[in-house]
């Protein structure tokens, strides 16, 4: 074997060629991490909003809560399932919920977006055991009073505690800012649902949401209620609810991202066969005085392949560590599923490092094959003749 | 015309290199100008709006309706010279991923209003006299392969229930940007079913598109109209087509931006492609470059070489990239038409390639150039490796 | 009486350049016993490097035998002529080809990454080699830290470390200053004398010849 240090001193000495591919194969790297990342961050950020016990109940083929309508016979139908666990005083852990979007400035760009406006029950807080009130109170006078999210505060205009903001014909002011560990509902205003449903004339629920006392209950459940005639309804486990919100925009963000990474990668894997072009170029004559010490030409081809692998690993490396920077970045975005603003970070998962870096070694592996075939293939005396 | 030719000579001493250079380059411009197409057509709804035309939707935001009745009152409007509404349907088609969008219209003057949907004088009057009559757009029906007279069931999300219609017209564009892949259904067969099962929601419609006399008075009008319906059950805010299409576009802003980051990053690459290209020349002609010196050829030569050399690659691939976008980019064009009816390149786009190559070709040479002058020529004669 | 280290009959080589063939050796015979210190000489361009290549099993004839170290070297495969050179073969070229990335250490025991010796054995046989060439002190250098005669005994010591019963010089002296030059045959004599290493030098210095036990010349392809 051509010991390692031959492969990694080269790549050393000839700084300046190595330098730039690495940084190619880096900004291809980052790309690639960069829109999985944000995928990723999306779909952290629903999924967080469900808890494995909890169940919603929409309207059929509603979709979201946006569409569903449930009224109040179908609300108390489905409250009545015995299936419902009950809290430290005996009642049911169940809430009916209604949600409408809103339309509110940026603080940013004063550009418009559409807010999750939430009308909740006492027990909705008791089914989010992760909401917290961070700063300020609970609303006392339900009538005037909501509370705001964490990242609705921060993001727009009149969310912010103690400030005021108009909809549903009525003036609200925040006295509270909740914090719901960076789930999707740091991104709603929550009010009293009674005076909800009333500033927007909306008799009707829009979802419930239950705990389950013993989740393996689940199937026969939603089966039960799922063909009871008199509940045009779909229930699904709240996890699941939220983690199909991020589908359309990940599909999205994975057929982009994947087709801008493999365009992309194109330049990097030129780079690099430019690079080890040159390389066997260079080091022609050494390539005859290995072989004529008595390497074979798989000895060859193996180090220049590999030096071409670890040029683009490092690419991988540096890409994955900018990108890896990407997480204190804050991303706000429509989500196409529910046609509301929703607030995230990129995250970074061991999938994604894991596939960046495969994605890394594969550029460098294409790049280098070519130009290490011709390394192997040099006839050991011309090579010597080489200068 | 010497030095032309010592240019061409020295791009051509290593072949492979210089090919794959151009090569690289070409693949990088080609990329950055996708994605400059992409954002174009990401806007092409908006810039497909008419300047004529304002649309009054309910103030608190888009998912909310407006009253029916508030057509009579928008007509009176002065400048207002015609009314019609829509309804956003949202029905699903078999299956969720089959999204296409769909629009409850009043059947009266839709088409009126809307010219630039193309439509059969006669497959409008069968519209106007069957309730569940619908229009679709030419690419929606290759899409699906649909015939005028199929019948067609899309199941509600937002109107609950199974929706029968059939097909009685199919309609083209009048522009290149125009969506031709819309489901068009009339908005009062909808509206009886609602009065009968859900009285609460009848005669709510979506929003509102106002034609106006005079594009120059659009502003004026749009705030008589929300003047009109202040304070009242449901106020308005009514805005240009533009504004309106817009305000859509904006969700979604941080994509864009995203977008906008990953094609200056390919920038990034090409440069670093032909920097390290350049760089490898400079440091195989050091001892040249320093022989040419000692037979008086000053540094302004030298400088002319490596910048026309790395220019000479940069400007072939920019030219390969440009006519790469223009086949590949309209190849995309075609594969995504369902979804981005105003995907193709355009003459911004070409032109930024080449611009963009250009100033990679420079940007590129910096450093050799550097090199070259500053390195002494005897030091440049004794380098051998 | 020991075998042959190199037997030679017949022996013809051409290159064809577009079908028209360049004749470089014709019907060599030459039988080389164990132990000798050969000069081959010759005006440039006679096909001396192209007989030593042959004898490397670096090139093949286009017709002959040629029997180095007791193996019929063109009816190796590629594979094996490989291992069959790491094991039999020392070689020492006239510009050193060091690999410039590596130590004097490093340079040394490339050929031991051959075998099966361990890392220990390797590190004894290494020393062992530049203590022999005089740069034991020197092994951390690399290439390019060292002076030419110095650098063409680190290339002495790569080619002896495996201990191969053939060292095959070409022209080792013609990049080097006298005083080098006479250091490097000087080391030349001490293998073939003390570690009874067969050597042929390929040379252009008749004072480099003198310093062999048997000279012989090579013009146009023939051995006189
Ligand atoms: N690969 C090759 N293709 C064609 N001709 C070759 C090749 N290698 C060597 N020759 C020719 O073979 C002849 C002998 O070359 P060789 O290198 O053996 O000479 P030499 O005796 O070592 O000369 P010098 O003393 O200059 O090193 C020369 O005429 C050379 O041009
Ligand atoms: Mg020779």
């Amino acid at each position: 074997m051509i010991p390692i240090n031959y492969t990694l001193r080269n790549i050393v000495k000839h700084k300046i060629t190595s330098t730039l591919t690495v940084l190619g194969v880096s900004l291809v790297v980052f790309v690639f991490a960069g829109s999985m990342m944000l995928s990723q961050g999306l779909k952290a950020t629903l999924v967080a909003t469900g808890s494995d016990e909890n169940v919603v109940v929409i309207r059929k083929s509603s979709q979201t809560e946006v569409q569903s309508i449930l009224n109040l016979e179908q609300a108390q139908l489905v409250s009545t399932t015995p299936e419902i666990a009950r809290g430290g005083d005996g009642s049911p852990l169940f809430t009916n919920e209604i949600y409408v979007l809103i339309s509110l400035d940026k603080r940013s760009d004063s550009s418009a977006a559409n807010v999750v406006v939430r009308g909740v029950t006492p027990q909705s807080l008791a089914l989010r055991p992760n909401i917290r009130i961070v700063e300020g109170r609970m609303w006392q006078n339900a009538g005037s009073e909501i509370i705001a999210g964490k990242s609705a505060a921060e993001r727009f205009t009149g969310c912010g505690l103690g400030e005021k903001v108009r909809f549903g014909a009525r003036e609200w002011t925040v006295v509270g800012i909740f914090d719901a560990q960076s789930s999707g509902f740091d991104s709603e205003l929550w009010g009293d649902i009674d005076q909800m449903m009333d500033a927007f004339r909306r008799p009707v629920y829009s979802s419930l949401t239950f705990r389950m006392a013993d989740t393996t209950q689940f199937t026969a459940m939603k089966a039960r209620l799922e063909n009871d005639r008199r509940l045009p309804v779909e229930v699904l486990r709240e996890k699941e609810y939220y983690a199909n919100q991020s589908r359309t925009i990940t599909t999205f963000l994975g057929i982009t991202g994947t087709v801008i990474s493999l365009i992309f990668s194109l330049g990097a894997i030129v780079g690099a066969m430019i690079t080890m072009y040159a390389a066997v170029a260079n080091r022609t004559k050494e390539i005859g005085t290995l072989r004529a010490l008595g390497f074979g030409r798989m000895s060859i081809l193996f180090v220049f392949f590999m030096e071409s692998v670890f040029i683009s690993f490092a690419g991988g490396i540096l890409g994955l560590g900018a990108a890896y920077f990407l997480r204190f970045v804050r991303v706000s975005t429509t989500n196409w599923d529910t046609f509301s603003e929703i607030a995230f970070n990129f995250a970074i998962s061991p999938d994604i490092v894991f596939s960046a870096l495969i994605f890394a070694v594969a550029m460098g592996m294409v790049g280098g094959f070519l130009p290490a075939v011709r390394a192997a293939r040099l006839k050991i005396v011309d090579s010597l003749r080489a200068v | 015309m010497k030095v032309f030719r010592l240019i061409y000579k020295n791009a051509f001493r290593h072949k492979l290199r210089t090919f794959l250079t151009v090569l690289g380059l070409a693949l990088a411009v080609m990329a950055f100008g996708l994605i400059r197409t992409f954002i174009t057509a990401w806007y092409s709804g908006a810039e497909a709006a008419a300047p004529d035309r304002l649309v009054t939707r309910n103030a608190v935001s888009i998912i909310f309706t407006l009253p029916i009745s508030y057509k009579e009152q928008i007509l009176k409007i002065d400048g207002v010279k015609d009314v019609t509404y829509a309804a956003w349907f949202g029905g699903i088609y078999v299956d969720p991923k089959n999204f296409f969008p769909q629009y409850a219209v009043d059947q009266s003057n839709f088409f009126t209003l809307f010219p630039e949907f193309i439509l059969p004088p006669e497959q409008f009057e069968e519209f106007k006299e069957e309730r569940k009559a619908v229009i679709v757009g030419r690419r929606l029906a290759d899409r699906f392969g649909w015939k005028i007279g199929d019948p067609i069931t899309l199941i509600g999300t937002i109107y609950p229930g199974d929706w029968d219609f059939v097909i009685r017209g199919v309609y083209t564009g009048r522009d290149v940007n125009t969506d031709e892949t819309a489901f068009i259904m009339r908005f009062d067969y909808l509206d009886e079913v609602m009065r009968r099962d859900s009285p609460g929601r009848a005669g709510q419609i979506g929003w509102y598109a106002l034609k106006i006399d005079d594009p120059n008075r659009s502003a004026e009008i749009a705030k008589q109209v929300d003047a009109r319906f202040k304070n009242s059950l449901a106020e308005t805010l009514t805005e240009t087509e533009k504004e309106f299409q817009l305000s859509f576009i904006q969700m979604s802003s941080a994509i864009i931006l995203g977008l906008r980051i990953v094609s200056f990053l390919i920038i990034g690459v090409i440069l670093l492609v032909l920097a390290n290209t350049m760089a490898m020349t400079a440091r195989e002609r050091i001892s040249e470059h320093a022989f040419m010196r000692t037979l008086g050829f000053r540094g302004y030569h030298l400088v002319g070489l490596i910048l026309g050399e790395s220019f000479f690659m940069a400007i072939l691939g920019g030219l390969i990239g440009t006519a790469l976008l223009a086949v590949v980019g309209n190849l995309v064009g075609i594969a995504l038409s369902q979804f981005f009816p105003g995907f193709a390149p355009d003459t911004v786009a070409y032109l930024l390639c080449i611009g963009t190559a250009l100033l990679v070709g420079l940007g590129a040479s910096i450093f050799p150039i550097q090199r070259a002058l500053r390195i002494k020529i005897v030091d440049g004669l004794r380098v051998v490796d | 009486m020991l075998e042959p280290a190199v037997q030679i009959s017949s022996l013809y080589k051409s290159y064809y350049r577009d079908s028209l063939e360049i004749p470089v050796l014709r019907n060599i015979n030459l039988e080389i016993p164990a132990g000798a210190f050969v000069a081959l000489m010759g005006p440039s361009g006679s096909g001396k490097s192209t007989l030593l290549n042959l004898l490397a099993g670096i090139d093949q004839p286009t017709s002959g035998s040629l029997k180095v170290a007791g193996e019929e070297v063109s009816r190796l495969s590629e594979r094996d002529l490989a291992k069959w050179r790491a094991r039999h073969i020392g070689f020492i070229f006239q510009f050193y080809n060091l690999l410039p990335v590596l130590t004097a250490y490093e340079n040394v025991e490339l050929p031991l990454l051959l075998t099966h010796l361990s890392k220990k054995e390797r590190k004894e046989h290494v020393e062992t080699a530049l203590s022999i060439v005089g740069l034991a002190d020197r092994m951390k250098h690399y290439p390019r830290q060292l002076s030419g005669g110095q650098e063409q005994r680190v290339a002495i010591a790569r080619a002896i470390v495996s201990d191969p019963s053939l060292i095959l010089a070409d022209e080792p002296t013609g990049d080097l200053d006298k005083q080098s030059a006479e250091d490097i045959l000087h080391l030349l004599s001490r293998l073939n004398e003390e570690y009874g290493k067969t050597i042929i030098m390929v040379t252009h210095d008749p004072r480099a010849a003198d310093k062999a036990k048997t000279i012989r010349h090579l013009d146009k392809g023939e051995l006189t």
